[in-house]
């Protein structure tokens, strides 16, 4: 057992809690790195421009591309505009990105981990700011070593401030999705009232994002991260996961010895116990201990690896995205396999393809236009003086569409009865007529009055359709007209 | 090992994880040692240092009257009266409208009668569905609200003016009054001709079981009830005398009821609502009533 291991547990001595090890991540560069890099620019940007993307909905409608409005009780996205009682696309949603992550577990481990998680993507952020201010890991380890200096204090400081403004940033950015983002900027900047919570939210998240990335770091997927326990379930023999090659590796030499070794025609393993692998880690994991919690399969071990490798004059990829079975098969003089087209692949797939095409086709079909009745629970009939029986509904029509639409609205299966809406009155042709306004649901009273006395009991069902005037578009609900 | 404890002898690092064991052990089978952070434990602590300072800060502690009151002064009872107060707020600028709206057109402007609506029926079942219930279908003896048959006129002026005034309300001067006499109670009739005027009042509204009085019911009723209720039976809402042949019994149409009513006369009370609601509550009211169908 090395004695970094012995470090990394902490509890030796058999100590109920184990101190915080600080990691300091050695800078790397390489195919993963650049990769990583070009996530990071790539949903980073995403997320703090997004807000300000527009799009053109029509008049009444906000012209904010993504758009959470709490107040009116609206998601929009793009094209697409979320009714409170359509939340369960959102429901959707969370199960195909649940999905998603299986998927690419199944292919490749980890891969939300190492690259796209925002602990992930801030966390690089923030070890970039504080490599810039005071230098790579083998600096700030000597800095930490030594003694305060104002200099010291100064870059301490600056690292700090730097981070807070990023926080900061992060934390506005967020607010800019639940309100038109360039009124809210002009009003957070101006101080005008009642952005109080916004100011609370932006607060929380800077501190939120101050402590996870700067302060927190590996803790949250080592101790706090669901992810990794579950994760370890979903996995299999085939998944590709970032390995060390003990066939390849092993037995560990000096470059030298190991030369000497191969000179003589005698077995010697590639790697030379550098310690790169383990110095580039951001989880402080050695990697050539095999798949752990705590390793977020980056792949920057792979570019430090490989680095060495390339000035050793040794093949590269002794650490790679490969299977454990595949090395234990090429230790028996097998072919290596690789299979990402297997069940659980093709299951995976299938399932993202149905739900998501079942979303997309119901996202497609759904009217613009809703019609509910509600008969009167108390009373359920009204007798008139003539001895006529009444009931009474409530309806509410909802125009999802961005424009201020009119609707007739009829009644069928109660001949002869004579049908009155609240506060409007029928138009020259007998017409009873609605209008709702753009992106909104009108509630009206509706009353039903079969003439005369009656000695009938068999309730009768009735049809209410909304129709709408000029745009043949129409709906119906079904409900019953009692005598008694 | 620096820890001394009865298992100490028992801790030993296990040989495939490098992990020293807890000591504890059943059956051969050992526990791993992996601690938790330290900072976990500091969080731990925070949290109790948090509970600590929210016992000071709001009222926690239960005490024999009452609780501790909390530095920071907060009580449930004035958040509720904050909240009521930021609705009253939101709700201002459409009740300001309905204020000023003549009470004839509420019901032509839809956002004004959807928020009237909304205004009037809290109103209602907070003060008026005791006596005419919460969908405001009546009682044996308080109206059915919904229907076309009405005492004081179903009017928009004319339910606004019996909502403020009440129905034999003595302490409002405005109040609706009429009496009608107790003709059996009081010996202005017999019990027999009480019970023919009863039959006749029954036949007029053709009721199916109604027996006919000859004609010594109809002198009765001409007599004595037609000043009020008309010759016909047809009801009188100057003086809140009820149609007497629609298909609408306050108290019921059974002889017995009817017979009772003829012996008893008099009616129901109602409260006067001016001063005790406002008058844009009122006038929402009046609205909520007049458009639950029966409203003329």
């Amino acid at each position: 057992m090395s004695s970094s291991e012995t470090a990394s547990h902490g509890n030796a001595d058999g100590a109920l809690y184990a101190p915080a090890r600080k990691i300091y991540p050695k800078k790397v560069d390489g195919e993963f790195r650049r990769i990583k890099w070009g996530i990071q620019l790539f949903t980073l940007a995403i997320y703090y421009l997004l807000p300000f993307v527009r799009w053109h909905r029509g008049a009444g409608e906000p012209s904010q591309a993504v758009l959470v409005d709490l107040e009116h009780r609206r998601f929009y996205f793009f094209f697409i505009e979320i009714w409170p009682q359509e939340v369960y696309y959102a429901t959707g949603l969370l199960i195909v990105a649940a999905l998603t992550l299986f998927l690419m577990n199944a292919v490749a481990g980890r891969i939300w981990c190492g690259y796209m998680c925002p602990q992930t993507v801030w966390t690089d952020l923030f070890q970039m700011t504080e490599r810039w201010i005071e230098g790579d890991a083998r600096e700030r380890m000597r800095k930490d070593a030594g003694r305060w200096t104002l200099q010291r204090i100064r870059e301490k400081l600056a690292k700090h401030a730097l981070w807070l403004l990023i926080a900061w940033w992060t934390g506005g950015a967020w607010v800019l999705y639940f309100a038109d983002a360039p009124t809210l900027v002009h009003k957070l900047a101006t101080f005008a009232p009642g952005c109080g919570q916004a100011y609370m939210w932006i607060g929380i998240f800077t501190f939120t994002t101050y402590v996870l990335a700067g302060v927190m770091r590996e803790q949250t997927c080592l101790y706090m991260c669901p992810w990794p326990r579950i994760q370890a379930a979903l996995t299999d023999e085939y998944a590709l996961n970032v390995t060390y090659r003990y066939d390849r590796g092993e037995p560990r030499e000096s470059l030298k010895h190991a030369t000497l070794l191969r000179a003589q025609g005698k077995p010697a393993g590639d790697c030379v116990d550098c310690g790169q692998c383990v110095a580039v880690c951001p989880t402080g994991v050695d990697i050539r201990h095999g798949a752990s919690l705590g390793c977020i399969q980056c792949g920057l071990c792979i570019d430090a690896c490989d680095g060495v490798m390339e000035k050793i004059g040794r093949p590269s990829r002794l650490i790679a995205y490969d299977t454990e079975m595949n090395i234990e098969r090429r230790q028996r003089g097998q072919p290596s396999i690789y299979k990402p087209i297997r069940a659980r692949t093709i299951i995976y797939a299938a399932l993202i393809v149905v739900i998501g095409g079942f979303m997309l086709f119901t996202l497609a079909m759904r009217a613009d236009m809703r019609l509910n009745v509600l008969h009167d629970r108390n009373p359920l009939t009204v007798t008139l003086k003539d001895g006529s029986v009444r009931n009474a509904y409530t309806i509410r029509i909802s125009n999802m569409k961005a424009a201020t639409r009119r609707f007739t609205l009829e009644i069928a299966g109660a001949a002869g009865a004579q049908i009155d809406l609240v506060g409007e009155t029928a138009d020259t042709q007998g017409h009873l007529i609605v209008e709702v306004g753009v992106d909104q649901t009108r509630e009206a009273r509706v009353l039903v009055t079969m003439r005369g006395a009656h000695a009938a009991d068999t309730p009768l069902a009735l049809t209410f359709t909304a129709r709408e005037i000029g745009g043949g578009a129409s709906i119906s609900a079904k409900d019953v007209f009692l005598w008694r | 090992m620096s820890v001394d404890n009865l298992h100490d002898s028992k801790i030993r690092i296990d040989e495939h994880s490098g992990t020293p064991t807890t000591g504890h052990e059943w059956d051969g089978i050992e526990e791993l040692n992996t601690p938790l952070p330290r900072w976990w434990v500091w969080t731990f602590y925070a949290t109790v240092i948090w509970s600590l300072a929210y016992c000071v800060v709001y009222p926690a502690w239960p005490l024999l009257h009452g609780a501790t009151e909390g530095v920071l002064g907060w009580h449930s009872r004035a958040a509720v009266v904050q909240d009521i107060a930021d609705l009253q707020a939101t709700r201002a600028p459409i009740l300001a409208k309905i204020k000023d709206a003549p009470l004839d057109s509420i019901e032509q402007n839809p956002e004004l009668l959807a928020a009237a609506r909304t205004v009037g029926r809290v109103a209602f079942l907070n003060n008026c569905a005791a006596c005419h219930g919460a969908g405001a279908q009546g009682a044996k003896g308080y109206p059915n609200l919904n229907t076309d048959a009405w005492i004081w006129g179903g009017k928009l002026a004319d339910i606004k003016t019996t909502i403020e005034h009440g129905v034999r309300w003595d302490a409002d001067k405005q109040t609706r009054v009429s009496s009608m006499p107790a003709f059996g109670r009081d010996g202005i009739l017999t019990p027999a001709q009480v019970s023919d005027v009863a039959d006749y009042v029954r036949t007029m509204a053709d009721l199916p079981d109604a027996i006919a009085p000859e004609t010594k019911g109809e002198k009765l009723f001409n007599e004595n009830c037609a000043a009020c209720h008309g010759v016909n039976g047809e009801g009188n809402r100057e003086v809140g005398a009820p149609n007497l042949f629609d298909a609408v019994w306050l108290y019921g149409s059974d002889k017995a009821v009817v017979v009772n009513r003829v012996n008893q006369g008099g009616g129901g009370v109602m409260p006067a609502w001016k001063g005790r609601l406002d008058d844009t509550t009122i006038k929402a009211l009046t609205v909520y009533v007049h458009s639950l169908g029966g409203g003329q």
